[in-house]
């Protein structure tokens, strides 16, 4: 039983220069302790897909899909304060930019204890016992005496660490991570990575991995989507799309990773820009910046169609050209 | 940016009340301005016991005599004593600061807080609204609503009020709009808050600082501008001593009596000087992230408002 189901989301924003569809018809699943990876560059959607989710699309954007379930609660039709109960309660979220994502103002055991207490109606002494031992379990020391500080008296580490506590502290079934790692720097990066990967593995739970870093993907998930301008261009488990890639633009990001064994080696770019998202063209939004394109790119756009067990596609290319890689 | 080192000495926790209490007692200014507002509200609340003179009863053989020991601050054109008067126009002055400020934080920050957070058409109307009193200059806004209800300091209050309500209703917007696009607004909504705690708790948490110090600010305004309608004539009415009132009819004396008009002007600036101080000691007190390890005499300037 799949945990969360999404078909066809759009999430669009009326802007000036038009309609801005930041997400374009996207579908996906995720099942109960399945750690689900999303890709692509920035702009691709991958954000707006998360927060889509929790209906928490900044104005004025419209959310419309076929079917957006989560364990059983139809996330389209509930109502402002089912999606309280929700968020967090079932859904916690880390963004990524711990610097500010907490309120400068508040102390760190005020954010953790009102979350607490406003869903599991702790008291104000068992809120502060249970925020002790999640600022323990993330790996906070001397976590009693920490509750009283501000967040700037902590560093971005520590602030991420604060913010994975939050999010887990009314035990969630499925996490939402964006770009959670992205603002660390790479030592830091790695002991949130190890923190995470433990708990995860510990409480059971499901997670939404965002990121454009592909080796952590590689590292965390099950399961990749790779989005670009709105859609999943592929989607697979994570091994199998490696492995073998089957989208000209999942073929260049992997192409545009460094990599420590080809030290030396200029690192390959794919060329020019995202799409305008307001003026679909009816053909693959990658085409104008794809080496690899044949004839039919020019004449249909590709629908997502299975390359392998679970592993869908949405590129004409051939698979030999896919093989031959990026032209450098 | 400070990393704590997990193993540095911990001084002892503190709430975030008691900190900001170190916090402000530790700034010498503003703790020197709330000692003289203290002393000036405590004048004002026992001036028939602190006054040495009736401030209305006319002595003509004494007009205009110099500061002596039966008159500290000398007399005025009608032989009353400045001081009594001084003391009895601190009620006038304090009172019309305090009652325009209440005014001023009851409409003025619902309407910002309003404004700013919900944003679109709501903000649109409140904002036009605000505009169309804020292009009236408050003074000729005071002198209009006085002009119609008639020159009494009720009536001075209620104006002044409303002039300042748009001034801090569009402060409390700007500032609320700036809170509400943090990523830590987004992050308490993905936590299940709903607007009402955001605004109240999170939002207007972060945005005290602005707003005690543009209170300070209409607090001065008021003294000065209570004045400024007293000088002509449309506020307090005589005999009623009045630090503006008073001021205006010492012009007359400037050269032959300089203590008539140097007395209240000190007075008002007094005030005016010693609640600004109190602001920014409360701005600075209010922001955790312009504190100070240890409180320190010298008065720590933080961030910008």
């Amino acid at each position: 039983m799949s945990l969360l189901v999404v078909e066809n989301l759009r999430t669009e924003f009326p802007t000036g220069r038009g309609l801005v569809r930041a997400v374009d018809g996207v579908s996906f699943r995720v099942d109960a302790g399945e750690v689900l990876g999303f890709v692509g560059e920035s702009g691709s959607g991958k954000s707006i897909t998360a927060l889509s989710l929790l209906r928490l699309v900044p104005k004025p954007g419209r959310i419309t899909a076929d079917g957006m379930r989560f364990a059983g609660t139809d996330l389209l039709a509930a109502t402002e304060r089912d999606l309280r109960q929700l968020r967090t309660r079932q859904i916690g979220v880390v963004f990524q930019d711990p610097l500010r994502s907490l309120n400068p103002v508040l102390t760190i055991g005020r954010q953790l204890t009102e979350t607490l207490r406003r869903h599991l109606g702790l008291s104000g002494n068992e809120a502060r016992k249970r925020a002790v031992e999640l600022l323990d379990m993330v790996g906070i020391p001397l976590a009693a005496k920490r509750l009283a500080s501000y967040p700037h008296e902590f560093s971005g580490g520590m602030r991420q660490r604060v913010m994975i506590a939050i999010a887990l502290s009314c035990n969630p079934r499925l996490l939402i991570a964006d770009e959670a790692t992205t603002a660390l720097d790479v030592t830091v990066q790695a002991q949130i990575v190890e923190l995470l990967r433990t708990l995860i593995r510990e409480l059971d739970i499901a997670v939404i991995w965002i990121s454009h870093d592909l080796g952590l993907v590689a590292q965390l998930c099950d399961r990749v989507s790779v989005m670009y301008a709105g859609r999943i261009v592929e989607s697979g488990p994570v091994r199998q799309v490696f492995r073998q890639p089957s989208h000209a633009y999942t073929v260049g990001l992997i192409a545009s990773t460094p990599r420590l064994d080809r030290v030396g080696h200029r690192l390959s770019t794919i060329e020019g820009l995202p799409p305008d998202t307001t003026r679909p063209t009816g053909l693959c939004a990658f085409l104008p910046r794809c080496g690899l394109s044949v004839e039919r790119c020019r004449q249909a756009h590709p629908e997502p169609r299975p390359v392998g067990p679970d592993h869908l596609a949405a590129c004409f290319a051939h698979e030999g050209r896919l093989r031959e890689g990026f032209p450098q | 940016m400070t990393v704590v080192a997990p193993d540095a000495a911990e001084p002892p926790a503190l709430s975030g009340m008691t900190m900001a209490m170190r916090q402000f007692v530790g700034n010498r200014a503003a703790v020197s301005g709330i000692a003289v507002m203290l002393a000036m509200c405590a004048a004002a609340a026992f001036a028939p016991w602190l006054a040495p003179y009736d401030p209305t009863v006319i002595d003509l053989p004494a007009k205009l005599s110099p500061p002596s020991l039966a008159y500290p601050l000398g007399t005025d054109h009608f032989g009353r004593d400045v001081l009594s008067r001084l003391i009895w126009g601190a009620r006038v002055s304090l009172m019309v600061g305090l009652i325009v400020v209440v005014f001023a934080l009851a409409f003025g920050v619902p309407i910002g807080l309003a404004a700013g957070y919900l944003a679109g058409r709501v903000d649109n109307l409140l904002m036009r609204l605000m505009d169309a009193f804020l292009t009236f200059p408050p003074l000729l806004l005071g002198v209009a609503i006085v002009g119609l209800l008639g020159p009494d300091i009720h009536n001075v209050v209620i104006a002044l009020g409303i002039a300042q309500v748009p001034v801090l209703g569009r402060i409390v917007r700007g500032s609320t709009m700036a809170v509400t696009n943090e990523t830590y607004i987004l992050a308490t909504r993905a936590l299940g808050a709903g607007s009402t705690r955001i605004v109240t708790r999170h939002v207007l948490r972060n945005i005290l600082s602005p707003i005690v110090v543009q209170l300070t600010i209409v607090f001065s305004a008021a003294v000065i501008a209570e004045a400024s309608l007293s000088f002509l004539g449309l506020g307090t009415q005589p005999p009623q001593p009045s630090w503006g009132r008073d001021l205006s009819e010492a012009r007359r004396y400037m050269a032959e009596a300089p203590w008539l008009f140097l007395a209240p002007t000190f007075a008002i600036m007094l005030c005016v000087m010693s609640i600004n101080f109190v602001g920014d000691g409360l701005r600075d007190a209010l922001d955790p992230r312009s504190w100070r390890g240890q409180p320190v005499a010298d008065p720590a300037r933080g961030q910008g408002a």
